[in-house]
């Protein structure tokens, strides 16, 4: 099999995920045409080297729909000859795009694939593509549906996370991010988002509170109260959990993903095209795998997709040094990192979708790329990225990155 | 079988009619007589429209239920059944597009088949009679309206509205079918055929909504976003309340889910695969045989020995103003039928009074009883100490404490004032009635009569024959509780009878569980999942833990060694004796109760430590049911209940047994003798003898047969 290599990582800042956010003035394609162009430009590529553009989208319809991958490479001005697809894995689409790129080199069969994803969730709100899932009721009786939230709840009752606990994790994904906005950590991969007059929309991510604390976000109310008890859901939720006497609701819109728009691109690539192009690859797909999990409690997948991803890698739990998880929710990380017995010190060392949100199809490729900037900066081997995701998903990555 | 009248107009009334019938039904001959008539109109040039009309008190009541049982029990074959169901659907769907204008003149009940004929009416007129009742019980049956119902009623008054109304079987009065849309005037009664006349003469060319061009489902069909979230709310509330146990609910929902975003037709047929889906599962068969047509029968006194004429009681004794004499005497005086309560003290039996006035003082809040109505039902009710006051009743039902001495004088107390004729009924729910009625001088005349607690609330009756009760007695016991409105079963004298025994087993069933160091909340969900309508240890904190506790100490005392080992006593000594928590009265049982709600005592867990290897609720559910479908069947076995449609009756009725199994011995009959009784040996070797199914079941699995064929 052969090698496939990161050349570039590159994203958007996200802004925050409602009218009054910077980005909400922004088509989606614009954001996927801002990534797309500037992992070709930074590189000095011929568009034409690469084999396809694979991008991850959650609600594919309305302005994200009709196969915007390859309408986005089109309209971002690459070659004719560059095909392009849209994929969905909900939540873990950023990173299925990129390992189904990387899998195209890996196999031989392509030089360089552009993997990545995009969401702008202001204008293509959660739920706008709908499905049979929630909403069939043949479907959703058959599958036990619950909403996302209620199994977050349900995660955080049945291995027994406090509602301090959660709360105080997600202060600590608001200071890391802080921090590493501070320190500039993020500032190779960002592309800020400038408008058709080359005026600049947005440089940073803008959904983060600095200075919140656990205190601060005890305050605030649950949000899945009455989805849970006046709806049904908790009832359900039981029902595949029966040795739960309740549900705790403990999830609130600070200890859960922010709702924002965003884009990311990972360029990818053989050995031979690093070589043609003077391009010098920073990091090495060593595994990639995603796993279906109970549904009902939907968001435990991550961990056995790691797992398995690692196995595939040839590697174990100890051999890498720094993860990411997506934030999707507080309870995730928790039962993440206690599943596979992690550090929370290696653990989403400059914060994650808590803080800074979570554009649903481009947030694996973004993570991935957060992933590679740390190892390189702090000159570290080895990382993970992993997500949960909708109807008992879960996506891992293993990466290493290649010594300059 | 129906009527054909053509009036100088050209106007043709079908007057449904059926022969030897006390109601209009759809069957195979009502069916191909409306089509005739229906076609010969149609064919009529000089017919200018039809109006369709009852000479019976009901419109139409719906579908056969013997037929339809017929075919729930009939060999399950899909492709059989997909070639006989939905001809009425097709029937109606004709009619509707025949090319003349239809009107339904409705002055009586029209239910499930009945108001779907009236839905494929494009006008409905219905008398004004609050008494009316219009609507589609259907999911009550386990079954869906599979004539155009789903499609047509949320066509009509849109998803949000027709939802609940279907889903749950719901009736309303001709002035809330108005106001919701479903029918179209409300006219004077014996109007009726007049204003559709009138309709029908005005509206030559009459088409019905969703086949006009452009036709949109009011509010938004089911693709609609807004009414995509009533679906997800209504499938998730649905299986949070039926535990997925009603399959109905869900292929209603799927009905109009599908259907309500596509064309009539097509909504249709989806409509016929779900009927068909439901008629092959159990639960439609079980429901229609139990709930419907053995009730009705139980409720005709089916099991009244022939040849005794009838005879109601004018007036009725109650001995005991506590909760149940005080229950008895309210339910007796709103049927208009003069009671005496007896107590020792005048305090005492003036309870009843204050009982009855309670209620009927929340009926008037709730705007569902008057003032004139509440003094005449308290008017009947007499309080006293004085036993010649009982002279002239026909009936006592005494209902004092459980306690052999105390029923034994009160009975004879009873007894020296009681006219030759009148019975004596005792309301124990365990004491044997054999024994009780040596108190008496006419041990002939004295049954049990076990009502069951809230009294108003509660159906059921278990009438209780002991060794000398006669035949005369029976009859006349089982015409007085037809005359308080109560469904009787007849069971024969022995210890706990038929409903308290059996019940037991469920609670001792979570007990057992309980000390076997199963999660007390996967017992508590699992129970709940298996269609009980309480959890077992909620349960047995209801009926209170130290009252059970007592029993069990006193059986013990009672039978020596011969006692069986109850697993639930060793669990109520920890609670009871060690622990001092007596139940939900003193707050203190499985639960804590506290102002926030009940949640499960933390002490458990240390008295009965959950074990690591635990069962799946799948496994705790089966035990549940075993456990009471064996002692039902051991019931059956001893001859302590005379019919198997009682005993189906009795249990969902009684103590709210998983009513979609259609009671203990259709579950077994579901599951198949020979099936049961190797799981029962099997689960009798794992968790004790109370699994082991009696002889009677061996025979039967033997035989191939089961307790209804």
């Amino acid at each position: 099999m052969a090698d496939c290599f990161i050349y570039d990582a590159v994203r958007t800042p996200r802004g925050k995920g409602r009218a009054s956010g910077s980005l909400h003035t922004i088509a989606p394609i614009d954001l996927a045409k801002t990534v797309l162009t500037a992992v070709v430009d930074r590189n000095e590529l011929d568009s034409a080297v690469i084999e396809d553009v694979i991008l991850g989208c959650v609600e594919p319809v309305k302005e994200q729909g009709g196969n915007i991958a390859r309408v986005a490479a089109l309209y971002a001005g690459y070659d004719q000859s560059v095909p392009g697809m849209q994929i969905n894995r909900f939540c873990a689409s950023g990173l299925v795009a990129t390992n189904y790129a990387a899998a195209r080199v890996m196999s031989g069969q392509s030089e360089a694939v552009v993997g990545g994803g995009l969401e702008s969730m202001s204008r293509v709100p959660m739920g706008a593509s709908r499905g049979p899932w929630a909403t069939d009721p043949a479907v959703a009786s058959e599958t036990m549906f619950v909403p996302q939230g209620i199994s977050a709840d349900l995660i955080a009752t049945l291995y027994g996370y406090s509602r301090r606990e959660l709360d105080e994790l997600s202060a600590r994904s608001q200071d890391r991010a802080a921090l590493a906005w501070k320190e500039g950590r993020f500032a190779k991969s960002i592309v800020p988002v400038k408008d058709m007059n080359g005026i600049t929309v947005l440089d940073h991510d803008e959904h983060m509170r600095p200075g919140t604390t656990a205190e601060s976000l005890g305050k605030l109310k649950a949000s899945f109260t009455q989805l849970g008890e006046q709806y049904g859901f908790d009832a359900i939720a039981m029902q595949r959990y029966p040795q739960v006497e309740r549900i705790e609701h403990v999830h609130h819109a600070g200890n859960s993903s922010g709702i924002v728009d965003g884009a990311a691109a990972i360029l990818l690539g053989s050995k031979e095209l690093g070589e043609r192009f003077g391009l010098k690859p920073r990091a090495r797909i060593k595994g990639f795998a995603s796993i279906g999990s109970e549904p009902t409690i939907m968001l435990t997948g991550p961990a056995d997709a790691a797992r398995r991803a690692l196995k595939k890698a040839g590697m174990g739990v100890g051999d890498i040094d720094l993860w990411e998880i997506n934030e999707a929710f507080a309870a995730v990380v928790m039962r993440f990192a206690e599943d596979l017995g992690l550090d929370h010190d290696i653990v989403n060392v400059n914060g994650g979708a808590i803080a800074m949100g979570h554009p649903l199809g481009a947030t694996g490729a973004m993570i991935l790329g957060t992933l590679l900037d740390e190892l390189e900066r702090t000159g570290k081997s080895t990382g993970v990225a992993a997500l949960c995701v909708g109807a008992g998903m879960g996506t891992a990555t293993v990466i290493e990155r290649v010594e300059a | 079988m129906l009527h054909y009248d053509k009036d100088d107009n050209g106007i043709v009334t079908l007057t449904l009619d059926m022969p030897d019938r006390s109601a209009n039904v759809w069957n195979q001959a009502s069916m191909d007589a409306f089509s005739d008539a229906m076609e010969k109109a149609a064919a009529d040039e000089s017919c200018t429209g039809i109006v369709i009309a009852s000479a019976k008190k009901v419109f139409l009541a719906g579908a056969d239920l013997d037929a339809l049982k017929a075919m729930a029990f009939g060999e399950k074959n899909a492709e059989a059944l997909n070639e006989t169901v939905g001809a009425l659907s097709v029937l109606l769907r004709r009619l509707e597009t025949c090319g003349k204008p239809v009107a339904a003149a409705i002055e009586g009940a029209a239910l499930g088949g009945g108001f779907e004929l009236a839905l494929a009416c494009h006008h409905r007129v219905v008398g004004d009679d609050p008494r009316i009742q219009l609507g589609m019980p259907e999911a009550q049956l386990g079954l869906l309206p599979g004539a155009g119902g789903t499609q047509r009623l949320p066509r009509l008054i849109g998803v949000q509205a027709a939802m609940p109304l279907l889903m749950e079987g719901k009736q309303v009065d001709p002035a809330k079918a108005l106001q919701l849309g479903m029918i179209h005037a409300v006219v004077p009664m014996g109007e009726t055929v007049a204003a559709a006349k009138k309709w029908v003469a005005e509206n030559p060319t009459a088409v019905q909504p969703w086949d006009v061009k452009g036709f949109k489902v009011p509010g938004g069909g089911s693709d609609d976003p807004k009414v995509l979230n009533t679906f997800m709310v209504a499938t998730a509330m649905l299986n949070a309340k039926t535990y997925k146990n009603y399959p109905a609910g869900q292929a209603i929902a799927s009905c109009l889910f599908e259907g309500l975003r596509t064309t009539l037709d097509a909504g249709l047929l989806v409509e016929k695969r779900y009927f068909l889906k439901l008629l092959l599962d159990p639960v439609a068969g079980a429901m229609i045989r139990t709930m419907f047509l053995s009730l009705q029968d139980a409720n005709k006194l089916v099991r009244r020995p022939e040849g005794i004429e009838k005879k109601a009681p004018k007036k009725l004794g109650v001995l005991g103003g506590g909760l149940m004499g005080s229950g008895i005497a309210f339910v007796a005086a709103k049927k208009g039928i003069d009671v005496v309560v007896i107590d020792v003290s005048e305090e005492k039996a003036a309870n009843a009074v204050a009982y009855a006035t309670e209620r009927l003082d929340k009926a008037i809040a709730r705007k569902r009883g008057t003032e004139e109505k509440k003094a005449a039902t308290l008017a009947r009710i007499t309080p006293t100490t004085d036993y010649a006051a009982l002279a002239d009743c026909d009936l006592v039902i005494e209902a004092v404490f459980e306690d052999r001495d105390v029923k034994a004088a009160v009975t004879r107390a009873a007894d020296k004032v009681l006219g030759d004729d009148a019975l004596i009924g005792s309301n124990t729910s365990t004491l044997p009635i054999t024994g009780l009625a040596k108190a008496s001088s006419r041990p002939a005349n004295f049954i049990g009569l076990h009502f069951f607690s809230p009294v108003e609330k509660m159906p059921l009756v278990e009438v209780i024959v002991a060794e000398q009760t006669s035949d005369r007695t029976l009859a006349w016991a089982l015409d007085a509780v037809q005359a308080l409105g109560k469904t009787p079963i007849v069971v024969n004298d022995s210890r706990g009878f038929y409903t308290s025994r059996v019940f037991g087993t469920y609670i001792t069933e979570g007990s057992a569980m309980l000390s076997e160091g199963i999660a007390p909340a996967l017992i508590e969900n699992a129970g709940k999942m298996s269609g009980m309508p309480m959890p077992p240890l909620a349960l047995a904190d209801e009926v209170g833990l130290a009252l059970m506790y007592q029993v069990g100490v006193q059986t013990k005392k009672d039978l020596g060694d011969a006692a069986p080992h109850n697993p639930s006593q060793d669990v109520l000594e920890v609670l009871v004796a060690q622990q001092d928590r007596a139940g939900k009265r003193s707050k203190r049982g499985f639960y804590d109760y506290g102002e926030a709600g009940k949640a499960l005592w933390s002490g458990l867990a240390e008295h009965f430590p959950p074990k690591a290897e635990q069962p799946t609720a799948q496994d705790l559910i089966e035990r549940f049911l075993y456990a009471q479908c064996v002692e039902a069947a051991r019931c059956m076995d001893a001859g302590v209940v005379r019919a198997v449609e009682d005993a189906d009756v009795g249990a969902i009725l009684g103590w709210g047994f998983a009513p979609y199994t259609g009671g203990p011995l259709s579950y077994i009959d579901r599951i198949g003798a020979a099936a049961f009784v190797k799981r029962a040996d099997e689960l009798a070797a794992a968790y004790g003898d109370r699994f082991s199914p009696p002889p009677l079941l061996r025979e039967m699995a033997e035989e191939g047969r089961g307790f209804y064929a």
